[in-house]
């Protein structure tokens, strides 16, 4: 067991790209967590599609033993935490078992708007700040200037000497200060509390799938003693387990014989699904447990929903399994059997957020190989439906267009609307305010932060559902950035809009949209299908519908020409090989009618472009 | 009309003297050509041809290129003469020189008459000079014109290419092209619209954005009255780019369209013979060194499958406006003649007016004829088609 006053458990804030990853290696490394050889670029992300995109997905903990100046040896809980706003709730659970934080700051580029909302949850979290001036060797450091800004922006001590609580200025790359880190961490984060000898209680901070151990359990134990053999149970989950293993990531997996009070670390106990072990439960033992759980529990709640259809049919057992692999490490997301005229067999998927749709998504056409069509993504409604001749009155929930019910029995319809905060260099507002305007959002707030902006907007959820990021993205030169939290349902004058094309409803591309929108979207989907659907032998009309009434239609020429010129005895070969590609294209669309259309165009219809 | 069990035979002379932007054929440029050597490698390679398809009778003999008029006609009479002594002609059989038309070639008209060539292909390719300076051609108009004179003088039988749908061209302008193509009263002519093919020195300018080709849909209405200028003249197209007066088509051609046996000899010629599919090495050095070690330049010969020879019969055959005889195609090759295209797909296209099926003769019609690729990708029955 460790010392309570020994223990020290941190998370590190910071803006992309200003060394985040760069310093935790070089913590791991100063501690001898790994030797030189062992180390690999940014350990802590270990996800294809983390490193790619920079984030983190799960959270990741690495304990470290150093032995500071004054001669003790102090066990510091280096806790990564999922760097998305979809992934808000498992952040919030990370940053709970910790007592403090470093802010990593680049020296040349200053504070970032955007760190300051992990600041604020971090304070809100009761966090001791550590202030981090990184990458001083950079010739445009401006170390004073920065520190002088961390004051002034974010309200914390960050001029003087780390020893008398102003930042420690490094260059992770250099290994310059990284001592002082470790030192800083020691002598002014404060340690844990808790007590040994009370009932046991452990927050589950985090859990995945291994294949060699089953699920592993990410925990904080704030009372008590977890130990192998201990039978503990899971308070909200309601399940008991025979803890079968204890152990902590240095960052390699060793064994231990006990987590104690204040410590971070990983259990096991034959545990199959991540869905049985659920990030924010409380832990506590069979026997003389705890009576009242942690604070702060939710249930995933998926937000966002779409279709994902094999490309070829014979692949939707394949999309099955491979669906129910990724489960058994990612419980947030739902899913369920779907078919669609057009689409044949696929799953109904339910999300967290965008991210985590694109993230699955990627998962499964990369790591389980699948060619996968996925429809619109769509959000909750909530519908009120009057009474029929059959039916009373009654509320459903709407995941679907497809399920879209008889519309002479809505009484009302309700959509999830949030509360978006974006950061943004102020040279981009205009185009911001406009994007945000034109999506139905409504403005609560405006403050500038140096030469930044933040605003804040209330917007329906289904129209940031599809591209908001993307074109948030676009206009501001990837400079804005944007997060997000729920804030309940709104009546909302919403219709299912139909796609007819060449006269038949394509039931993937139908959504529901807002009534003052509607003529718009379905005019700009008209046109992004015409170019998407290539000419066909005969012209296609593509229209939107609402109900009976066309509000958009455009029309796809029929082709004129397509012929080899020339074809004689040496020519067979190559006209044969266009042949065959011919074929493999028309296998790669869907049918409707006698029209092929594009599976890229099941999404790419929706993008609303640059209007 | 060659008898259907007649082999045709193609041979390739690979030199150009120098490459037209356009062209993707098997052409090289060279400072000196070996004229004895490749007489005696082409002999040679023949020989082997005629090993394996021994007891058949040669329909047809097609001098294709590069610029085989720049053939030593010595060299082709050799050639004839060694075909006749293996295999034996058929009585009128189609012996066909494609000719580039310059001064200097026409000069050798004659000798490539008495070498035994009786139909010669010229590759006009416009009557406007500056077309022909677009196209990369070494002649002029006029030149042009004097050959096809010669040549209507000399051989009983010519015919000329023209490339049309050429950037910037108008519906007047070829319609009056055409006119005065039309007016020598050749009994044949070849009208290709301009392709842009990989790896042309137009390729890279259209990669370049320095040519923009001519818009598709304009070149379908260029394609249209095309049809009707020859038809009106007397003659109609009986390939997609392929016009005759009927009865002057192209016995050779026709044996590429109708599937029947051909042998490849040459530098990259290709064959289809006893279900083989034959190419020869295309470099003409590679070529010469292997017919010097082995006897022949074969670079690959590979059985086709069933349904490859099938798929390979309907794309060619439906190239033609007889159509195919769906009947015969299937008894060919042992199968039945539903198998062959999918009869759903048919009968919607028909109903466009694309396709006509009468009994077991599928036809293409001429509204479909410009649409024949994107027609085949309906047509071909995916169990056809390699995926």
């Amino acid at each position: 067991m460790t010392d309570l006053s020994k223990i020290r458990n941190f998370s590190i804030i910071a803006h992309i790209d200003h060394g985040k990853s760069t310093l935790a290696d070089r913590l791991i490394q100063l501690t001898g967590g790994l030797t030189e050889r062992e180390m690999s670029e940014q350990l802590l992300d270990n996800m294809d599609i983390e490193r790619e995109r920079g984030i983190t997905i799960k959270a990741q903990t690495v304990r470290l033993n150093y032995t500071a100046s004054d001669g003790e040896t102090y066990q510091l809980n280096l806790m990564d935490t999922p760097g998305h706003v979809d992934f808000a709730y498992e952040v919030s659970r990370s940053l709970a078992a910790c007592e403090g934080a470093l802010l990593v700051v680049d020296a040349a580029q200053g504070v970032e708007a955007q760190t300051l909302a992990n600041v604020y949850q971090s304070i809100e979290h009761d966090h001791e700040i550590l202030p981090v001036i990184n990458k001083i060797d950079l010739p445009a450091a401006e170390p004073e200037r920065v520190a002088e800004e961390i004051e002034e922006i974010v309200g914390i001590q960050a001029t003087g000497t780390w020893a008398n609580g102003g930042a420690v200025l490094t260059s992770a790359k250099s290994g310059i200060g990284v001592e002082d880190v470790l030192e800083a961490i020691v002598a002014r984060i404060p340690p844990p509390t808790g007590d040994r000898d009370a009932p046991l209680t452990a927050s589950l901070v985090d859990s995945w799938y291994d294949p060699y151990l089953g699920v592993v359990i990410l925990v904080r134990v704030i009372d008590g003693v977890l130990k192998k053999g201990l039978n503990v149970k899971f308070m909200q989950g309601g399940t008991q387990h025979l803890i079968d293993r204890v152990g902590a990531f240095t960052p390699k997996r060793v064994d231990l014989t006990e987590i104690g009070p204040g410590e971070i670390g990983f259990i096991t106990a034959q545990i199959k699904e991540v869905e049985q072990a659920r990030v924010g439960d409380t832990i506590t033992t069979v026997k003389n447990g705890a009576t009242k759980a942690l604070p702060g529990y939710r249930e995933p709640q998926p937000v966002v929903f779409c279709g994902l259809f094999p490309v070829d049919a014979a692949d939707f057992d394949k999309l099955r399994e491979s669906i129910a692999r990724l489960r058994l490490n990612d419980a947030s997301f739902t899913f369920e059997t779907e078919s669609s005229a057009a689409l044949g067999f696929g799953f109904r998927c339910g999300f967290l957020g965008l991210l985590h749709l694109e993230i699955i998504q990627e998962r499964l056409s990369r790591e389980y190989d699948l060619d996968l069509i996925t429809t619109a993504p769509s959000v909750v409604y909530r519908i009120h439906l009057g009474k029929s001749k059959t039916e009373d009155a009654k509320v459903i929930e709407l995941h679907n267009p497809a399920d879209y019910p008889d519309p002479n029995r809505i009484e009302m319809i309700e959509e999830p609307w949030i509360k978006a905060v974006i950061y943004t260099p102020d040279e981009y507002l205009g185009s911001i305010l406009k994007l945000c305007q034109d999506r139905r959002g409504i403005q609560t707030d405006l403050t500038y932060v140096g030469g930044r902006a933040q605003v804040t907007y209330e917007l329906p959820l289904n129209e940031v559902v599809f591209d908001f990021y993307d074109r948030l993205k676009s206009i501001s030169r990837g400079y804005a950035s944007f997060d997000y939290e729920q804030i309940g349902l709104r009546e909302g004058d919403l219709v299912k809009m139909n796609i007819l094309v060449n006269n038949e409803p394509v039931d993937a591309l139908s959504l529901i949209v807002h009534r003052g929108v509607a003529e718009e979207r379905g005019r700009g989907m008209c046109e992004r299908l015409k170019d998407l659907i290539p000419r066909h032998l005969f012209k296609i009309p593509i229209q939107a519908a609402i109900g009976g009434k066309v509000i958009a239609r455009e029309t796809i020429a029929a082709l004129r020409k397509d012929v080899t010129a020339k074809c004689y005895g040496g020519d067979i070969s190559r006209k044969k090989k266009l042949l065959e590609k011919q074929k493999k294209g028309k296998a790669r669309m869907r049918e409707y009618g006698n029209v092929s259309i594009p599976q890229e165009a099941f999404i790419a219809a929706l993008r609303m472009g640059e209007e | 009309m060659p008898a259907a069990d007649d082999l045709a035979l193609y041979i390739h002379w690979p030199f150009c003297l120098k490459k037209c932007p356009y062209c993707d054929f098997n052409s090289h440029v060279r400072d000196d050509v070996d004229a004895d050597a490749w007489q005696a490698a082409l002999l040679a390679d023949m020989r082997h041809e005629h090993a394996l398809t021994g007891g058949r009778r040669v329909g047809s003999i097609f001098f294709g290129g590069g610029t085989p008029s720049l053939m030593p006609p010595a060299l082709a009479g050799a050639l004839i003469e060694q075909a006749q002594r293996l295999w034996g002609l058929a009585p009128n059989a189609e012996i066909t020189l494609e000719a580039n038309p310059t001064s200097y070639e026409a000069g050798k008209f004659a000798a490539f008459r008495s070498a035994g060539v009786n139909r010669v292909s010229l590759g006009v390719q416009s009557l406007h000079d500056e077309a022909l300076a677009f196209l990369g051609r070494e002649h002029s108009a006029t030149e042009a014109m004097a050959a096809v004179e010669s040549a209507q003088g000399l051989f009983g039988r010519v015919t000329f290419d023209l490339i049309y749908a050429r950037p910037g061209q108008n519906a007047g302008a070829w319609e009056a092209e055409l006119a005065r193509a039309l007016a020598f009263g050749t009994e044949h002519l070849s009208l290709y619209q301009l392709t842009i093919e990989p790896g042309t020195g137009f390729a890279g300018a259209v990669a370049r954005g320095r040519l923009h080709p001519m818009d598709p849909d304009e070149a379908a209405d260029l394609f249209v009255q095309t049809q009707e200028q020859t038809r009106a003249a007397g003659l109609p197209a009986y390939e997609i780019s392929n016009h005759a007066r009927p009865g002057a088509e192209s016995h050779h051609n026709l044996t590429y369209w109708r599937y029947r046996d051909y042998a490849g000899v040459g530098p990259g010629a290709h064959g289809r013979r006893g279900g083989m599919a034959t190419i020869r090495h295309k470099k003409p050095e590679a070529f010469l060194r292997r017919v010097g070690e082995i006897g022949h330049g074969m670079a690959e010969e590979r059985a086709l499958g069933r349904e490859e020879q099938l798929s390979e019969a309907l794309l060619m055959g439906l190239r033609l406006a007889e159509g195919l005889d769906l009947a015969a195609l299937a008894a060919r090759f042992d199968t039945t003649a539903d198998a062959l295209v999918d009869a759903g797909r048919a009968a919607f296209y028909a109903d466009l007016g694309f396709v006509e099926r009468e009994g077991d003769r599928l036809t293409i019609t001429p509204q479909g004829m410009p649409l024949l690729d994107a027609l085949l990708a309906e047509l071909v029955p995916a169990h056809l088609v390699a995926a």
